[in-house]
């Protein structure tokens, strides 16, 4: 049988349609249920094992079919910014905790889906009318802020359940919008690159939990399964818009539509060179277009997977999307494709030989 | 009675916006078809809806406006393939970062508003509350579409779709005004087997967001001898609870004040007293803020009402209304026009006159 290139690989109605179950799901940070039961059901016929660990992460695992593999892990994580309802107020009025980072300014006036039977809400906004002088100039914070769900459907929602923003994913032409794009992309991407698992690699995806909260799935993750490399596959914040100021605009960390965006350093990780080059040397051969995530902030699983056990070598690679953790974001079908490319690629062609390189 | 769910919906899921209220005029134009003898479009653009008086003849009229314009958005500039914009009406800024909207371009073409990322601002200016400055609307599509698409001019509308909750509430955007236009279109149903005395006028009004000019010259047109205008009140709520606000779904509110006429808030008020309705009086010392402030002035002056309906989070992407509360609205007004009679002006102003 004849491999495919991985330059062949193209993003179909059914991965579409797959991403939009996934976007449109709920998985708070702890509460990630919903798109673990999504992933069960895609990757069961194409994986060995399942299994889910203490902390809710999904461990599948593709064996080799040959002695001495290389052991691959690729973790993308499950959750979702969103919130959590802290205190009934009345008349189906909610208080509320933000889970993950979300700007306050991004909250007035959203639709938002509570608990498991999804129960309809918004976060209310003041009347323009009844603002006070200079009140429009200040910034509405969580704390009095409220979730609003109905007078008659007080008694079917309760504190300690979580929320989500109910924006329904949509596409157009080559472009994306929907909410928790972050990280439901790396999430379809990896149950697609299962797929592509070469029999000399014994492959571990790791759907993880909390990565919003502090990496946490992502730590113990790792652990059981002691992987040569790790690659976190998620997706980064693209700050490609002008600035006010008219001065160019050195500070994008990526471009949409620009291709998978590798990082080199953030706030937890300084990547693996061996793996910046084996992905970059990649993308070159099969003509996949790349850049650098901007070094700089911010992070990824790899913050936690490169530091588990005895160490492992991580690089991230991450799919652009503009206005992540907000209602609504935006992503490029291209940027996804040349994603998934880019990481069928990499299993098809991973060596323990990498691991003899020198690493400067 | 019938619902009024599906059609208050569907006129919620439409723009609309003041001057360009087409979309909103041609679905209710299409409901008060059956209900009213005949339909005619002012010059400019407010629905006119009559149901004659029984027996034909001259007969007094009365006219009930509700304004079918809805805020929203206008492109000032596109800037590197975003889209720079002002509001038309009252839209405070801060609800519009991570808001979907649609551009009436060439076509309609989904958008997302946001706020330029503080890292692209200078200090004085990162972290500050929304303001139209630092909002753009991103349609995803590379900047000569965008220039062939798109123009100044363009109108931009709320996308957010109305939902139902649990126990009768709906929300959307537009509840301000069409829950008002739905509650005119349950008077007009249940008027539908009565006998009438007066000339009712029906109108769905243009430019209230803005200025009032579809009432003005309407009422113009019309020459009520009686006017009501039903418009959206504060429901009681978070940044809302004082004295100028209502509970939501616990009934109407009944104007009172210089835009109202004394002789109308008792026979208001009176008459939901016995239908058992729940109200509350609405204090309007000054000015309404309704249709009503410019129907008062038209020609000679034109006595006036102003019922309310409470919703939450008024001028926002999803407003909140209980729907009894609009059913309350059109039953009470029903009940007031099928009791006029023929003589009804006379006795009822002037003895205010002669007091």
């Amino acid at each position: 049988m004849i491999k495919p290139t991985p330059s062949i690989f193209k993003i179909t109605k059914t991965h579409l349609s797959l991403l939009e179950k996934l976007s449109n799901a709920n998985g708070i940070s702890g509460d990630e249920g919903e798109i673990r039961k999504i992933i069960r059901q895609e990757i069961a016929p194409h994986v060995d094992e399942i299994k889910v660990d203490a902390m809710g992460n999904l461990l599948a695992v593709k064996h080799a079919g040959v002695k001495n593999p290389v052991k691959m892990l690729v973790a993308s994580h499950m959750d979702e910014v969103g919130f959590m309802l802290v205190s009934d107020e009345g008349d189906g009025l909610f208080a509320f905790e933000v889970v993950g980072g979300i700007d306050d300014r991004q909250l007035l006036s959203k639709t938002i889906a509570v608990g498991k039977e999804k129960i309809p809400g918004v976060i209310g906004s003041k009347p323009i009318h009844l603002l006070e002088d200079g009140e429009a100039n200040s910034v509405v914070r969580t704390q009095s802020m409220r979730i609003d769900v109905g007078p008659a459907n007080a008694s079917r929602v309760k504190p300690g359940e979580y929320a989500a923003f109910a924006t329904r994913m949509n596409h157009f032409g080559s472009t994306i919008t929907g909410k928790a794009l972050d990280d439901r992309l790396g999430v379809a991407s990896l149950i697609e690159l299962v797929r592509h698992v070469p029999a000399n690699v014994e492959f571990l995806a790791a759907f993880t939990v909390q990565e919003e909260i502090g990496l946490r799935g992502a730590r113990v993750a790792a652990y059981s399964f002691e992987p040569d490399f790790a690659f976190a596959l998620d997706s980064t914040p693209a700050i490609d818009l002008p600035r006010p100021d008219g001065e160019e605009n050195t500070q994008y960390n990526c471009k949409l539509g620009a291709g998978p965006a590798i990082y080199l350093a953030d706030a937890g990780t300084l990547s693996d060179p061996r793996l910046v080059r084996f992905l970059t040397s990649l993308a070159e051969k099969n003509k996949i277009p790349y850049q650098y995530r901007q070094p700089g902030g911010g992070g990824t699983d790899a913050g936690s997977l490169h530091k588990t056990g005895g160490g492992i070598p991580t690089v991230s690679v991450s799919i652009p999307g503009r206005y992540a953790h907000t209602a609504i974001m935006m992503a490029t079908i291209p940027d996804w494709e040349n994603t998934l490319r880019l990481m069928i690629a990499a299993v098809q062609n991973i060596s323990l030989d990498l691991l003899k390189v020198d690493r400067s | 009675m019938t619902d009024i769910t599906p059609f208050l919906r569907s006129l919620l899921d439409l723009p609309g916006i003041s001057g360009f209220e087409k979309p909103a005029a041609e679905i209710i134009a299409k409901e008060w078809q059956p209900l009213v003898d005949e339909i005619t479009t002012s010059p400019l653009g407010s629905l006119h809806g009559l149901r004659k008086a029984s027996g034909g003849g001259k007969a007094p009229r009365i006219m009930i406006a509700t304004h079918m314009d809805a805020i929203g958005m206008m492109v000032t500039k596109i800037d590197n393939g975003l889209l720079r914009f002002t509001h038309i009406g009252g839209v405070d800024p801060r609800i519009l970062p991570g808001q979907a909207v649609i551009v009436h371009g060439q076509r309609e073409l989904p958008g997302i508003v946001q706020l330029i990322p503080d890292r692209l601002l200078d200090s004085h200016s990162a972290g500050n509350a929304p303001d139209y400055k630092f909002l753009f609307v991103d349609i995803g599509l590379p900047e000569k579409e965008v220039l062939k698409l798109v123009q100044p001019g363009d109108l931009i509308s709320f996308a957010q779709k109305s939902f139902e909750m649990d126990g009768g509430y709906i929300a959307g955007h537009s509840l301000d005004n069409r829950a008002s236009v739905a509650a005119l279109t349950i008077c007009l149903q249940e008027l539908r087997n009565t006998e009438l005395a007066w000339d009712v006028y029906a109108v769905a009004t243009i430019k209230e967001e803005t200025a009032g000019i579809g009432a003005l010259t309407s009422a113009f047109t019309i020459r009520p001898d009686i006017a009501v205008s039903i418009d959206v009140t504060f429901a009681k709520g978070p940044g809302s609870n004082d004295y100028r606000s209502f509970p939501l779904g616990k009934g109407l509110s009944i104007g009172i004040g210089a835009n109202i006429h004394p002789v109308l808030v008792d026979a208001f008020t009176r008459l939901a007293r016995e239908m058992d309705l729940p109200y509350g009086m609405e204090m309007m010392a000054r000015s309404s803020g309704t249709d009503s402030m410019m129907i008062q002035v038209t020609a000679e002056g034109i006595p006036n009402m102003v019922l309310g309906i409470p919703i939450r989070y008024m001028h926002t992407s999803a407003e909140l209304v209980s729907v009894n509360d609009i059913y309350r609205t059109g039953r009470l007004l029903a009940r007031f026009i099928s009791q006029l009679k023929s003589d009804s002006a006379q006795t009822l102003f002037e003895k205010y006159a002669n007091d």
